[in-house]
């Protein structure tokens, strides 16, 4: 099993409802509290799993505004597992699933320096690493229906921007995905084979407007009673 | 990236003393340059002890849970932090069993204690390459992945460690001429070595903001960060140096750490006395020169994620 996930750049309309689900969710989760720092003061700060970047894609007029959300990639190679000199930064086998044992880190921050997705953050408070564990409380709790069992993020996502799944299963919705739609990762050249893909906006032609603006003859005595009320 | 003081102070320091270390036991052991009597050897071995150990000490100052740094020995395998932990270690009880040759038969130590100095000789060159090779083997900064960088580990330690022990010998009044020789070929390879990486390190190369966001057959601009506030990685890798205070700050390391150190030796060698003062006055500049240099090292390091935050390549 090899579990991610894949993020629409088409339909992602940046609303933080993922990074905020994500902070609510794991800050009572297993690596939690997530810990904010000043958060009455003038620059409240704090420890995030998830966060929401805004991208502004070619040169106008042909430019379109990109949404970016970033947790961690759960990589197949992952050097922020390999860097670790005490072992608490590992990846599961069973899922590929990438934890931080919070009993074993020891807060040298070399993971951190390892990973190029910003996905991990330190935790001043606890002194410890903490990072995006794909909410692996909720994905395998028995006790919630089978449609609760993803990630806070995917289930909030109010533009179903978001799915989970296997990737190693090729009938599985999030390789459909990859596979229709050319999932893409970030930065390939450096080698850490995430795992999880962004889908690419879609080519839409532009619809015609010119006709469907051409007024009719209610629409020209609307538009002129209008005007008449507005003085 | 941020410069943290602990870091940087660990490995002059530390780095230094294994150089001085190594130093030192080749020279003795292989029978290179004038003779070392007794006291000459101890004092310069616990002066690499004492560098050792404060640097070692230093290092864990900048960890946030250390509580849990014994751990940091679970993971040779695959980590170099790990590795160059345990070389640490290691490399005590053979270099202690050294010094204690030293101590009882000065310095014509028996082969079991110059072996076990052999080794800590070996242990300390691996310990230094290890501490290199932990920034070296990062792919996600390309300031620091090159082979230059573990290279430049050694022959810093190497440089420090020859001044050092010129130092001692200068406060023995001993004959300077062969050690002088040595640390002023050590200073000029480093020195150009440094230089080499500062060459490499100006070109851009790597991943860009295009790569970083799938974008590559297009501009692409940051609008937002989608933070008010600045956050663990703004803090950690949104480390910035002008360019103007980086060449003034490049010129004292040339400056400082090789050409005023390389003078102050030769005039040392030339000079009738006051040869221990230039020689501590040589340390002093060259650690300071170093102690920038390391600086440098961290805050020119551009971290990929920086291409997030608006950086347009690394």
């Amino acid at each position: 099993m090899r579990l991610g996930l894949v993020i629409d750049l088409d339909t992602c309309v940046g609303c933080h409802a993922c990074a905020v689900a994500c902070k609510q969710w794991n800050t009572s989760g297993t690596t939690g509290p997530l810990t904010d720092y000043r958060p009455y003061g003038a620059d409240p700060s704090g420890v995030w799993f998830n966060r929401i970047r805004h991208y502004e894609v070619g040169d106008y007029p042909n430019s379109k505004t990109i949404n970016f959300p970033m947790s961690c990639m759960h990589c197949e190679d992952a050097d922020c597992v390999t860097v670790c000199p005490t072992g608490a930064s590992y990846k599961r086998k069973e899922d590929g699933v990438v934890l931080v044992d919070q009993t074993k880190c020891m807060g040298c921050n070399y993971c951190s320096w390892a990973c190029p997705y910003g996905a991990r953050e330190l935790d001043r408070e606890s002194g410890t690493m903490k990072k995006c564990t794909l909410c692996i409380d909720r994905i395998y709790d028995e006790t919630l229906a089978e449609i609760d069992r993803q990630p806070a993020c995917v289930i909030t996502c109010p533009a179903h921007a978001r799915f989970f799944g296997d990737f190693d299963d090729p009938d599985s919705e999030v390789s459909r995905l990859v596979r229709e739609r050319d999932g893409m990762q970030l930065m390939p050249e450096l080698g850490y084979n995430p795992t999880n893909r962004y889908l690419p906006p879609r080519i839409n032609t532009p619809i015609p407007t010119e006709d469907v603006r051409r007024d009719s003859l209610v629409g020209k005595v609307k538009e002129w009673v209008n005007k008449a009320v507005a003085r | 990236m941020h410069p943290a003081l602990s870091v940087i102070f660990f490995t002059v320091v530390s780095g230094a003393g294994f150089g001085l270390y190594s130093l030192t036991a080749i020279l003795q052991l292989f029978r290179l340059g004038p003779a070392m009597d007794r006291s000459e050897l101890l004092s310069a071995l616990i002066t690499a002890f004492v560098l050792i150990v404060a640097g070692l000490i230093s290092s864990t100052g900048h960890l946030a849970n250390p509580k849990n740094a014994w751990r940091s020995f679970m993971r040779v395998k695959t980590s170099w932090l790990s590795r160059e932990a345990v070389l640490a270690v290691i490399f005590f009880p053979f270099a202690l069993l050294y010094l204690l040759g030293v101590y009882l038969y000065g310095a014509h130590v028996p082969v079991f204690f110059g072996l076990m100095g052999v080794i800590a000789i070996v242990l300390g060159f691996m310990t230094v390459f290890a501490t290199g090779m932990i920034y070296a083997c990062l792919k996600t900064m390309r300031q620091w992945n090159t082979p230059l960088v573990p290279a430049n580990y050694l022959l810093m330690g190497l440089t420090l460690g020859a001044l050092f022990h010129l130092a001692i010998e200068a406060y023995y009044g001993a004959n300077l001429q062969f050690i002088i020789g040595v640390a002023g070929t050590a200073l000029v390879m480093t020195g150009v070595m440094k230089g080499i990486y500062y060459f490499w390190i100006a070109k851009t190369s790597g991943p860009s903001i295009n790569t970083a966001t799938t974008f590559t057959r297009a501009t692409v601009r940051l609008l937002d960060v989608g933070h008010t506030a600045g956050t663990f990685l703004t803090e950690e890798f949104g480390y910035r140096v002008e360019p103007g205070r980086l060449k003034l700050l490049k010129t004292a390391v040339f400056a400082l750490g090789f050409i005023l150190p390389l003078i102050l030796i030769v005039v040392a060698g030339a000079a009738d006395g006051g040869a221990f003062a230039l020689t501590v006055f040589a340390v002093l500049s060259s650690l300071a020169g170093k102690g920038v240099e390391r600086w440098l090292f961290f805050a020119e390091a551009r971290h990929v994620v920086n291409l997030y935050h608006g950086a347009q390549h690394t």
